[in-house]
């Protein structure tokens, strides 16, 4: 058995075999491995007994189940309004530059992925981006750069 | 920000002698139909933005035959522009629990589920570790009532109530037909009580202070107080708790930055107030009703890019199975983005408006259906703006 | 449980009708007709187009007809100004998305959105194109659909479909906001995933983003080439539809007509898929009682019994993706059409004195999976592809009207022999049930030496529309070398659409039910509901096209597949026995595994 097929066989085991439990699921699988690979939803949907198509289309609708492989740590800077207008651009272009990546891509040796995201719930501190779970508000070029830094590190 | 503008204190209230527990102990005492007319009597609408009555919403489902019931607690809070409920579940975790327990022994459900957006992920550790103190206190006390946490996975149109029950069922959160509206059938298709996070806090503190000191606040249409989420041009952006009913021009003498030019009312699908009506305009249910977001925008801003971040977010989180608002978002942000272009006449925006009319009644849920709020809001007021 | 009565007026005409029903189904009964596109008779309600919107006094939205229950003094406008202009606007949105090129559209003339937009005269545009360029990369790549998203409405009629009523799931909804689409598993190419080619979601599209492959033009160079033999066969499910796509009402048979109309487009030989229908009977029948005779006399472990029918091809590849573990259950029989193929490129070019290389057969079927199967490579016994091309009903229809044959003024004609004669229990082939009872007839006679104990041979139990079907026939006073089957109860089970067969394969699986022997249709009523059908379909149409079957069946004068005269020639002749060598070789098949998504 593969690390993919025990983790979804475990993630089934813990949540139960129904489609109630197909989000946890998903979001079990994308913890450890940061995207849903072929093989991953297949498995899902075996498990399941759900068809293929139908956890791929479930999986697609939310934005933090991907579908296509993404780095190690995934950034998501806020680009709605009042992140907007406390300069988002200038983050994303910071970040953008230090990884040599644009918007979308995951650098090549997988660490970081940049991606956009909607309001994330912070707008009296923007701009802010999340990296995998944690919130960075306040953020300034200088500060998310040395964020990045560290999770570069691997201190986090 | 020390003018008219009413402080209260009930939500992050901490009372060192009444635990939240303590309280649901004492109100589970406490017949359930007495419960409710306390709520009816307080007069406390749903803070999640539709403002239907709580202790109506209440009695109906307590109405409903069924020996399953669930109660949820909507922590979905994707509206840009508002922040509160994230500051409420991580101030006051235990408050929440209490009003959804509240509500399960009101309506008679056995299960309660807080459906918390994947972007708050960082707040579970905590949370959970809260909820199971909370949970075992509850089993102490012979409450028989378990509450349980399931995550969003970022889609802004799972706050939708019906949106939610399919996500929590494993499902694309595409909202649902009503009727049957959730008292009836909600989650698993059960009768089921959702309630926005602030809501159940408010119903634990009516409950634990009796419905006179909310009642107390506020207007005839908007009882009570509500927090706020302040943020752009402003000095002192943040989460307030204010007395509702308030005139906007007293919310901008405090918060502005003396320069506000317009502020935006309950959000991406609120409405964008100009300055020249800051003065007859309500904060509440009788003017403009909010979600708890203010957004300020002060002189320097660009209200076309305002409008255009607006309509892009509702272009990419419309779920997209209903004509009027996947088609009718799209539309009205290339529709602006040639006006601007010059590729369309200025009149185009009144074709754009007729639309907003149409997604208004025809939209399938609440998202469709307010994009034109945004939209008319600001190219009534700023029409030159969008266009040159 | 009785029903109360609601109470409410539509465009002001007072009504009564029980509690449940939708506004939709109550301006239906006053004759009021809504528009509707994603609503479909067979499906859930989804209520996701808009286009059925109407106005109730005194409420702030519009409610979709489709969706939304009347209630007690409900009034309802279905033509107020607010409801023309969004209806009007949501069309002109679904223009907006659409790329409309409808000259060059296979389902041009006959189009929901078409009609709408006609309809309401959609002129100049007043809203931007939004068509995305990569949406008008069609899907070609299965060799019986072709998925356009360019013409998609999004309406999920053929998610609903897949899902409901074929248990399948191949098509998904997927993403979400402008980026919405319906797609496969991970956006793979038809062929690769579990589509079974049944086309029912053809069948139940609103527009031309779903269509069969068609095979119109290949099939008109073959008439066309001089060098070339082209015989036809039709199936039994194509003679009681074809009218409907020619002007001609649900349920009337048009067999006459069509052998007629066959003629004049220049086959060469109009021969009927009904004789390999009676062929197959014959091999079914037999395979059938050895089956049981290896079971219970020679307690044979290798034998699987319940033995499962295997003329469907959508079937068959459902079997095959969904179910690998039950391959062997399945006969071994080919579909009557790849049998037909194999017949008439070997013994019938002999007799007739063609080459088979020169031989062109096309079919004229109910289905779209015969387009899928006849490519597969196990269907070369011939040493050529046994059968060239497979036309839809549908499109036989447009092939007619191209000739410029007033079809309904047409003589009746007769089928050529040989390969022309046909059995009632052929023609009943059609039908859900049918070739159970074909089977029966001809198998309870071989045993018994007697008719089946049913009135006029009609075995009412495996008839009708219900989802699975179940009966028991106690085999009494057996012929000598039969002995093995006296007293036994045979059980037969059946189920037509694949949700159903899904849930029967679960019953087989559990062991929760022991059967003999299983007829699946891959369509919903069989073969008369088949994915090539003329749409649009309907229970109250498959179930007049299934009366139009069993009349055609009373009315043969040979009713049971063993009594066609052809079918003894043939074994006499060529086959020899059934289950025998040539037709080993000739006449069966074997399955394959395939993958689940
Ligand atoms: C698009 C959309 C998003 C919504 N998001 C939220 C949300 O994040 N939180 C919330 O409490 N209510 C949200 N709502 C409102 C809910 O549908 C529902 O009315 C609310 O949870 C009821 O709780 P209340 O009565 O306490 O306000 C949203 C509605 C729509 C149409
Ligand atoms: S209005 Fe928008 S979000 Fe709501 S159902 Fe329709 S497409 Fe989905
Ligand atoms: S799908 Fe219908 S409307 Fe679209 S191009 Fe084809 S015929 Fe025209
Ligand atoms: S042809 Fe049948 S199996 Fe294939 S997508 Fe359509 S409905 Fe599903
Ligand atoms: S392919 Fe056809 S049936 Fe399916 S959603 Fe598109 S228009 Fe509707
Ligand atoms: S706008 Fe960026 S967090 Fe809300
Ligand atoms: S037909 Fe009613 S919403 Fe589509």
């Amino acid at each position: 058995m593969s690390t993919t097929e025990v983790l979804v066989k475990e993630l089934v085991e813990k949540n139960g075999k129904t489609r109630n439990s197909l989000m946890p699921v998903l979001q079990g699988i994308v913890h450890n491995e940061h995207f849903l690979s072929e093989e991953a939803l297949l498995c899902v949907a075996r498990e399941l007994d759900l068809s293929a198509a139908d956890v791929y289309g479930t999986a697609s609708f939310y934005t933090f189940l991907d579908t296509v492989p993404r780095g190690k740590n995934i950034v998501r800077v806020c680009k709605t309004i009042t992140c907007h207008m406390k300069g988002k651009d200038e983050i994303i272009k910071a970040l953008g530059n230090a990884l040599k990546i644009k918007v979308g891509e995951t650098t090549n040796d997988k660490k970081f992925t940049l991606l956009t995201a909607n309001c994330l719930g912070w707008c009296h501190k923007g701009p802010v981006m999340l990296v995998n779970d944690d919130i960075y508000p306040d953020l300034t070029t200088q500060k998310a750069l040395e964020i990045i830094e560290e999770y570069a590190k691997d201190v986090k | 920000m020390e003018n008219n503008l009413k402080k209260v204190d009930i939500i992050f209230e901490i009372d060192e002698k009444q635990s939240p527990l303590a309280i649901l102990e004492k109100t589970v005492k406490r017949p359930a139909d007495e419960i409710i007319l306390d709520l009816i009597d307080s007069g406390l609408k749903g803070r999640g933005g539709a403002g239907f009555p709580t202790g109506l919403k209440w009695k109906f489902t307590r109405n409903e035959d069924n020996e399953v019931k669930y109660v949820i607690c909507n922590a979905d809070e994707g509206e840009p522009g508002t922040f509160k409920d994230r500051e409420i579940i991580d101030r006051v975790p235990e408050k929440i629990f209490a009003g959804m327990a509240i509500c399960g022994f009101v309506i008679g459900a056995k299960e309660g589920y807080i459906y918390l957006r994947g972007e708050y992920n960082f707040l579970l550790k905590n949370l959970q570790k809260k909820l199971d103190e909370f949970n075992a206190g509850m089993k102490k006390a012979g409450i028989e009532f378990t509450i349980y946490i399931k995550s969003g996975s970022g889609a802004y149109v799972c706050g939708e109530e019906s949106a939610l029950f399919e996500s929590m069922e494993g499902k694309r959160g595409e909202p649902r037909n009503k009727p049957p509206y959730p008292t009836v059938a909600g989650y698993n298709s059960k009768p089921t009580v959702i309630n926005n996070v602030e809501t159940l806090v408010y119903t634990t503190m009516i409950c634990h202070m009796g419905p006179e000191r909310f009642k107390a606040l506020g207007t005839k249409d908007s009882r009570g107080s509500k927090v706020f989420s302040v943020s752009g041009d402003t000095p002192i952006s943040g989460i307030y708790e204010l007395e509702l009913g308030m005139p906007l021009n007293e919310f901008v003498d405090g918060f502005g930055d003396g320069d506000t030019k317009a502020v935006q009312v309950g959000g991406a699908s609120g409405h964008c107030v100009p300055r020249k009506k800051f003065n007859d305009t309500i904060i509440g249910f009788e003017g403009i009703p909010t979600g708890g977001s203010m957004m300020i925008f002060n002189s320097t801003r660009s209200m076309y890019n305002v409008l255009h971040d607006y309509l892009e977010f509702f272009t990419e989180e419309s779920c997209g199975q209903c004509t009027p608002c996947r088609v009718g978002c799209q539309q009205l942000l290339k529709g602006i983005e040639a006006v601007k272009r010059g590729e369309r006449p200025p009149a185009y925006l009144d074709d754009l408006k007729k639309l907003t009319a149409t997604m208004k009644i025809a939209a399938k849920c609440g998202l469709g259906q307010s994009v034109g709020n945004p939209f008319n809001s600001i190219i009534d007021n700023f029409r030159e703006e969008i266009i040159y | 449980m009785s029903k109360y009565l609601v109470n409410l007026k539509i465009n002001n005409m007072p009504i009564a009708v029980e509690e449940g029903t939708t506004i939709l189904e109550a301006a239906k009964k006053l004759n009021f007709r809504i528009p509707t596109l994603c609503n479909h008779p067979d499906l859930t309600v989804a209520g996701n187009c808009r286009v059925c919107v109407v106005e109730v006094k005194g409420a702030r939205l519009l409610a979709a007809a489709c969706a939304t229950p009347v209630s007690e003094g409900m009034e309802v406008l279905t033509n107020s100004e607010k409801v023309r202009i969004a209806r009007k606007h949501i069309v002109e949105l679904l223009l907006a998305e659409h790329n409309a090129d409808c000259t060059k559209c296979f389902k041009n003339g006959h189009c929901e959105l078409q009609d709408l937009s006609g309809e309401y005269r959609i002129g100049d545009h007043v809203f931007l194109d939004l068509v995305k360029p990569a949406s008008k990369i069609q899907d070609i790549s299965s060799p019986s659909i072709v998925k356009d998203d360019s013409k998609c409405i999004r309406c999920q009629r053929c998610v609903r479909t897949c899902t409901e009523l074929q248990g399948v799931s191949a098509l998904g909804v997927v993403n979400k906001g402008d980026h919405q689409r319906i797609s496969t598993f991970l956006n793979k190419p038809l062929h690769e995933v579990v589509c079974t080619n049944c086309g029912q979601c053809i069948n139940r599209c609103p527009t031309g983003a779903l269509t069969e492959r068609n095979y119109i033009e290949e099939v008109w160079n073959a008439l066309y080439n001089p060098a070339k033999f082209v015989v036809v066969q039709t199936a039994p499910a194509t003679r009681i539809a074809l009218g409907e796509d020619l002007g001609i009402q649900v349920g009337e048979r048009v067999t006459g007509k069509m052998v007629s109309a066959l003629k004049k487009l220049g086959f060469n030989k109009v021969l009927d898929t009904d004789f390999t229908a009676d062929l197959t009977i014959m091999e079914e029948g037999t395979e059938l009682l050895t089956r049981l005779k290896k079971a219970l006399v020679d307690k044979d472990e290798k034998v699987v019994l319940p033995m499962m029918t295997s003329c469907s091809p959508g079937w068959i590849k459902f079997q095959e993706h969904m179910y690998p573990e039950l391959l062997d259950n399945l006969s071994t029989c080919k579909s009557p059409q790849q049998m037909f193929g194999a017949i008439a490129k070997t013994y019938y070019a002999d007799k007739i004195n063609i080459k088979a290389q020169d031989m062109i057969v096309v079919s004229i079927m109910p289905c779209v999976a015969k387009k899928f199967e006849c490519e597969r490579p196990e269907m070369r016994d011939s040493g050529y592809q046994d059968v060239d091309y497979v036309l839809t009903t549908r499109e036989l229809a447009m092939m007619i009207k191209q000739a410029g044959i007033d079809f309904d003024k047409l003589e009746d004609d007769h089928y050529d022999s040989i390969l022309g004669e046909s059995t009632g229990a052929a023609v009943i082939f059609g039908a859900t049930g049918g070739v159970m009872e074909a089977a029966l007839r001809t198998a309870y006679e071989i045993v018994t030496g007697r008719e089946v104990p049913f009135t006029n041979l009609n075995i009412k139990p495996v008839r009708g529309m219900e989802g699975i079907k179940e009966a028991s026939i106690k085999i009494k006073s057996v012929k000598p070398e039969w002995s093995f089957l006296e007293g036994v109860e045979l059980n037969v089970a059946i189920a037509h659409g694949l949700a159903n067969a899904r849930k029967l394969m679960e019953k087989v699986k559990s062991g929760e039910a022991s059967y003999h022997f299983i007829e699946i249709m891959g369509c919903p009523g069989g073969c008369l509901g088949g994915g090539g059908q003329p749409i649009p379909t309907s229970p109250e149409i498959r179930k007049k096209r299934a009366e139009a079957i069993y009349s055609e069946d009373t009315e043969m004068v040979l009713r049971k597949s063993h009594e066609n005269p052809e079918v003894a020639e043939i074994y006499r002749e060529f086959l020899g026995e059934p289950l025998g060598h040539k037709s080993h070789d000739l006449l069966h098949t074997h399955y394959k595994a395939r993958k689940r998504y």
